[in-house]
């Protein structure tokens, strides 16, 4: 088995996931069975082929250094669950 | 007990100088209300697509090839996964296994003579935004405004053994970026910062001792204490028989100790993996073949040209060459100028003192470098005095003008006519035969008197020197 019910725990705590420990073992099943079958790609002789970052061709697009402001404050607070009108206002961090 | 050396890596970032963020239209702009230079895309709405902004390319590839790396034809953006509430996305966008660039160095002397320091990689990412602490509320609030703007991060290899060379390494950073302009090197802004890992092993001992890693060092000299303080600590641990344990540790600048962050801030797995919103970033060999064709002479190429074509010495070449606009104004002033020791004393004199005191940087200088070698030339071949130069120095430094024309308005030519002033000189002496009579009697200190009164019948333009000389010609 490649990724442990512990790995699973880890991972979920990474990503801030809370996971019921009675579940780890189902996940890690999960998680094994998905590696496997990508596994399978292992099988393909791959000698010689450049590795594919997206199946989009081509180089990224690039664009022109110009700055514009699009948006008012008021609209992008507006989506926040808390704010004081000039900042995104969050649980305290430290 | 064995001795010690220290093994230091530093990773620098420094913002680059871009007018908009990274990925989106934003402005760079420092200092500005909070959170009013942010859009959909630096605050992590989701749907939202990053693009990449050419010129920060252009500039990071400019880096790479200052410090000799190879860039990468083909590189990539990788996401770099963790949570704080300044980095909206939940990733920061980085490079990881194929960065911009590798493989370069710098050369430098903390005093024991040159030095190659390697550096590993280059690559670019965005930086995040800002947290702001209430000490009376139990909430924190956040500033995206930085989120999003371009940096690149330079790791250098484990090659520095002291604070000093970690302080000299990373002032020959600071001094690359900068005279490429591609970096403005505010450090307590936080435009140019740096983290330093820091290990200790027994002299001899090929491998490295367990490292932790230094952050929150905001000046060249703060780095050097924060080093000092993290080499001793560990030569202190292990003296006890302990043992160093692998952290970050925060510098306070108050007590110059670092201390371990807390265990939660750092329990990092990033979880790298290319960012499927970036295509790969290709570099055109026309691109590269331009930029490094439109690269200016370096810091270290004409350090070594000033001292070795003009002759200066190296505490001269060193602050003539601090800066690019301050080294080219010293070079343009040359070229009108041909005494490379003159104009710099008077650079390093009088113009840094104006520079430091008005705090206008030299390419700002109403001045051109003409007529500020216009000014040395005057002084040094006895047209005006020295004390009318820095006068006149003042006055154009702010105000431009024609150093020639300024000193026929105002008056300030010397007389250096000898048979002018030998013929004051005579008038003075017939007038005051007492006078002369004492100092013939050994009365020397009369010499100011006689001084005084040529410079008064010529309205205080008379060579001073050549003055002095006629007098105690005519009274020896």
């Amino acid at each position: 088995m490649k990724v442990s019910p512990q790995e699973v725990a880890r991972i979920a705590a990474l990503a801030r996931l809370g996971i019921d420990q009675d579940r780890l073992d189902t996940f890690a099943a999960q998680f094994n069975g998905i590696l496997d079958y990508m596994d399978l790609l292992a099988q393909v002789d791959t000698e010689g082929v450049e590795p594919l970052y997206s199946p989009v061709d081509g180089p990224t697009r690039l664009r022109e250094d110009k700055a514009e402001s699009r948006h008012s404050r008021e609209e992008l607070l507006a989506s926040a669950p808390e704010t004081d009108g000039a900042h995104f206002v969050v649980p305290k961090i430290v | 007990m064995p001795v010690y050396e220290a093994v230091i890596g530093l990773e620098v970032h420094a913002q680059l100088r871009t007018e908009s963020k990274l990925f989106c239209a934003c402005s760079t702009r420092f200092g500005q209300e909070p959170n009013t230079n942010v859009c959909p895309v630096c605050a992590g709405m989701p749907g939202t697509l990053p693009v990449l902004n050419a010129r920060a390319v252009e500039y990071a590839v400019m880096m790479a090839l200052a410090v000799g790396c190879r860039v990468n034809r083909v590189n990539v953006f990788a996401r770099k996964n963790y949570f704080y509430p300044d980095l909206p996305l939940g990733y920061q966008i980085s490079q990881f296994d194929l960065p911009l660039a590798e493989g370069g160095s710098v050369t430098i002397d903390a005093g024991a003579g040159p030095k190659v320091v390697g550096i590993t990689r280059i690559h670019m990412e965005n930086d995040a935004g800002k947290s702001i602490h209430s000490q009376a509320e139990n909430v924190s609030f956040v500033d995206l405004n930085r989120a999003g703007t371009p940096l690149i991060e330079i790791v250098s290899e484990p090659d520095m053994r002291s604070p000093e060379e970690a302080e000299a390494y990373l002032r020959a950073l600071h001094s690359v970026v900068t005279w490429l302009g591609i970096c403005d090197g505010n450090m307590e802004e936080g435009s140019f910062r740096c983290d330093a890992n820091v290990s200790i092993r027994p002299v001899g001992q090929r491998e490295f001792g367990t490292r932790t890693e230094l952050k929150n060092m905001n000046s060249f000299r703060n780095v050097r204490r924060a080093i000092a303080y993290e080499i001793a600590r560990q030569e202190d641990l292990l003296a006890d028989g302990g043992a160093v344990v692998q952290q970050t540790r925060l510098f306070d600048a108050d007590k110059g100790v670092t201390h371990a962050m807390r265990g939660k801030e750092e329990a990092h797995d990033y979880r790298y993996y290319p960012d499927p919103d970036l295509l790969p970033v290709e570099i055109s060999e026309t691109m590269i073949a331009d930029l490094r064709a439109a690269l200016p002479e370096l810091p270290a190429a004409r350090r070594a040209r000033f001292e070795s074509a003009l002759g200066l010495p190296p505490e001269a070449v060193a602050a003539l060459t601090a800066d690019r606009a301050l080294s080219d104004y010293y070079e343009a002033a040359v070229a009108a100028y041909d005494e490379p020791r003159k104009v710099a004393n008077w650079m390093l004199s009088e113009m840094l003192r104006r520079l430091n005191d008005t705090g206008v940087g030299v390419a700002d200088c109403a001045l051109a470098p003409e007529g500020f070698a216009a000014i040395v030339r005057m002084v040094e071949e006895g047209a005006v005095s020295q004390k009318s130069g820095r006068d006149m120095f003042a006055a154009l430094f702010a105000g431009g003008g024609d150093p020639e024309a300024y000193a026929r308005e105002h008056g300030l030519a010397q007389v250096s006519d000898s048979a002018a002033l030998e013929a004051a000189v005579d008038a003075v002496l017939a007038a005051n035969p007492a006078e002369v009579e004492a100092y013939r009697a050994g009365k020397t200190k009369l010499m100011g008197f006689f001084v005084g009164q040529v410079m008064r019948a010529t309205k205080g333009q008379a060579n001073a020197k050549l003055l002095n000389e006629i007098i105690t010609a005519r009274l020896g």
